[in-house]
């Protein structure tokens, strides 16, 4: 309780000052939101990070590029093998290495379903943030199958390891395009039952619908990325305007919002895990036989140069950026991660709003902790 | 007034005192069940045949804990608002006629005692979330007790017509009034829709559970409480809602009244689906917001709870006849009403028109 509130006649009148987080519920994760509210209004919010903080950026300098994807995944756990091709694609560059066909096509597949598993997480968190217990266990159901998809293919649920210097690190089992196509039904069953849950529901649409729309212009200049961005009505999708790996090979959508409120970034989310399911589907089609990685020299020292990769990961524009001066480790690993600056938006999109709310705009930019601290 | 009469009332009073915690962990049981099978799980499986026994531990888990004063607690607000929270759900039972015989207190004023007494629990409240000395608590203390005193008077005014039809303030009456016409649901059906929702407002249930919401404000008043206290604010909920689904029974769905069965299974058999309701709107509704809460009271609640007065008056002078009509109206006008108001509630403040944007070209990347 520190300053007076200025615009009151009462010289005794305090801001409230409190603490949400680092331990609540509604911070997904251990990001700490100290906000100054007159009531149930937030006056002001500095966001504090660091508490997730493990120093990813720097292990990665002492790993050798076999042994990077193990900490990059653990920034960003949700979506690991985005991050995992995202860091990948910038080594391949570094090492020229080319990447066999059926490499490729794994990678996508395994990416978009990530990219599914993430934005169910997604969907979850949001919910339960609006006070809603079961979406969280709806998307759990979905993000479910997915993982045990992942388990057959990598050995892991979460954190894979599996997309590695010059393709994959083991092929995909001999049933892999059966289990896939299996569960894609499923998980088109999944979203509907996720639309008919909570997209038109009556309170839910009060709660978000016109709740902190945004610009183009202001999403650009809070540097808002990923879904968040293209609610505003901007279709910057990465996949389409620069695309990497084989991601011009696929027909598929680029969903826009209008207003770049709350209820258009979620709906962003959900269409696009409808898209991702027809790049799967595209995916498993094309897939053909053949190696799964890449000749990869035989010692593996980074080469003398810099390399950048820019993917669209689940929650936005993710940069990779590796210097190697010929040692075994890389000089220098830097992650853009899309969470950080999403949390560093914060402090201007949380002003003036009420702390409901501010639990909901939190929930929406879809910020994992994980990647933003590193 | 003899020595056995005040022994026997002492017994049934302390029947209905332990009572009370029984039925609280039965609906809790209910409940988690309800919710489970709603999110296509289980629900509690494990402790004792389907998990009958699972609130049990809980509640032994709760009573063996540690109980906890937090440094910055006030010490005699935060010891005493458990007892202030409990006490009137269980005083209110008391006059809660289950069937014409099984009622411990027959008092004349009990429709106005049901609704006086809760209200003191508000103050219990309000002492839970000043005393813990947590803002969070505090900021739950403000709305619950913003959003209680608010929703009363809706609850008040939706069985105001009730009372008018019943011409008294005993529930007994109010049940046998409804034997020898109708169920007043049937003639106040608006009435009971507005008594459930400001009922469920009134002890901060979904889809009105700001004031303990765990994502806002975290549990609100109970956030620091822990073990036995704890516990009592959650056997209060229990109870609140089980006398919300009796009053609910009792005022509009004829009480004990109904073919064939004994009184008692028609009471059961109208209690069970406004619990199951209630249950069922926690695992399909998210919560509102607070402006948007204390809006829905004022602009649509209030003046829709006084329509429905009308049409309780025109019940009680001209009989039938004009009611029929009377109550399709209300019901249509109320829906209407609710509408247009609701938007108003939620509405979004205007802001200049976004222009739409052209995609960024491939090539300008």
């Amino acid at each position: 309780m520190a300053e007076a509130v200025p615009g009151t006649s009462d010289s005794n009148a305090e801001f409230m000052q409190i603490n949400m987080g680092p331990q609540h519920p509604s911070t997904h994760g251990v990001c700490r939101l100290e906000l100054a509210v007159d009531g149930e209004v937030v006056l002001s919010c500095r966001p504090e990070i660091g508490y997730l903080h493990r120093g990813v950026e720097k292990i990665a300098e002492n790993l050798t590029v076999i042994q990077l994807p193990v900490i990059t995944d653990r920034a960003d756990y949700l979506s690991a093998l985005n991050t995992e091709l995202g860091v990948m694609l910038a080594a391949e560059q570094l090492y020229e290495v080319a990447v066999p066909e059926r490499a490729e096509y794994i990678r996508v597949i395994m990416a978009e379903l990530n990219r599914i598993a993430n934005h169910m997480m997604f969907y979850g968190a949001l919910g339960t943030d609006a006070g809603f217990s079961s979406p969280f266990i709806f998307g759990w159901w979905n993000r479910e199958i997915i993982h045990d998809v992942f388990e057959e293919v990598t050995g892991a649920r979460m954190l894979h390891n599996y997309i590695a210097l010059g393709g994959v690190k083991q092929d995909v089992p001999a049933n892999f395009k059966d289990s896939v196509k299996k569960i894609l039904p499923q998980l088109a069953d999944g979203l509907d039952r996720c639309h008919g849950l909570l997209t038109d529901n009556e309170i839910f649409v009060a709660r978000t619908k016109g709740l902190n729309p945004l610009t183009p212009e202001e999403a650009l200049r809070l540097g808002l990325t990923g879904p968040s961005l293209r609610a505003t009505g901007l279709a910057r999708d990465l996949r389409r305007l620069a695309p990497y790996s084989i991601y011009d090979r696929f027909e598929f959508e680029v969903p826009v919002g209008t207003v770049g409120d709350v209820h258009d970034r979620y709906m962003m989310r959900l269409l696009e895990m409808r898209e991702s399911l027809r790049i799967i589907e595209q995916a498993l089609e094309g897939m053909p036989d053949g190696e799964y990685r890449g000749e990869i020299p035989r010692r593996l020292r980074y080469p003398v140069g810099e390399a950048y990769s820019r993917t669209e990961s689940p929650r936005g524009e993710l940069g990779i950026y590796i210097v190697g001066d010929g040692q075994n480790t890389a000089h220098r690993v830097k992650i853009r991660a899309p969470a950080f600056v999403h949390v560093s938006a914060m402090e201007e999109l949380l002003k003036g709003t009420y702390i409901a709310d501010a639990v909901l705009i939190f929930a929406s930019l879809d910020i994992v902790l994980g990647e933003a601290d590193r | 007034m003899s020595l056995t009469d005040v022994l026997i009332t002492v017994l049934k009073v302390l029947v209905i005192v332990l009572a009370a915690p029984l039925l609280a962990l039965v609906l809790v049981y209910v409940e988690r069940k309800t919710l489970g099978r709603i999110q296509r799980r289980m629900g509690p499986w494990h402790v004792g045949p389907m998990g009958l026994l699972q609130t049990l531990a809980d509640a032994v888990k709760l009573l063996t804990k540690e109980v906890l004063t937090p440094e910055r607690a006030e010490p005699w607000a935060y010891w005493i608002a458990p007892i202030v929270v409990f006490v009137p759900g269980v005083f209110v039972l008391v006059v809660i006629p289950f069937t014409p015989e099984l009622v411990v207190s027959r008092l004349d004023l009990s429709l106005l005692y049901v609704f006086a007494l809760p209200a003191v629990s508000v103050v219990g409240f309000i002492m839970a979330g000043w005393g813990a000395g947590s803002k969070y608590a505090l900021l739950g203390g403000i709305r619950l007790v913003a959003q209680a005193v608010s929703y009363e008077i809706p609850l008040l005014f939706s069985v105001l017509g009730v009372a008018i039809l019943a011409g008294s303030l005993s529930l007994i009456d109010i049940v046998n009034a409804q034997g020898d016409t109708v169920w007043y649901g049937v003639v106040q059906p608006v009435a009971f829709v507005i008594f459930i929702m400001a009922g469920l407002a009134e002890h901060s249930r979904t889809p009105f559970d700001m004031a303990v919401g765990e994502s806002e404000v975290m549990g609100g008043p109970t956030i620091e409480y822990s073990g036995i206290r704890w516990a009592m604010f959650m056997l209060a909920e229990y109870v609140n809602i089980f006398i919300l689904a009796s009053l609910g029974t009792i005022i509009f769905l004829g009480g004990w009244h109904g073919p064939v069965l004994p009184g008692w299974v028609w009471y059961l058999l109208k209690t069970t689906p406004i619990l199951l309701f209630i249950f069922w709107l926690r695992g399909t509704l998210p919560r509102l917001r607070v402006d948007q809460l204390m809006g829905f009271c004022w602009k649509v609640l209030i003046p829709l709870s006084l329509l429905n007065v009308v049409v309780a008056a025109t019940f009680k002078v001209y009989g039938w006849g004009p009611t029929i009509p009377m109550v399709i109206a209300s019901v249509l006008a109320a829906y209407w009403f609710y509408r247009r108001e609701w938007r108003q509630v939620v509405a979004v403040p205007a802001r200049d028109p976004i222009p739409v944007p052209t995609p960024v070209p491939a090539a300008a990347e």
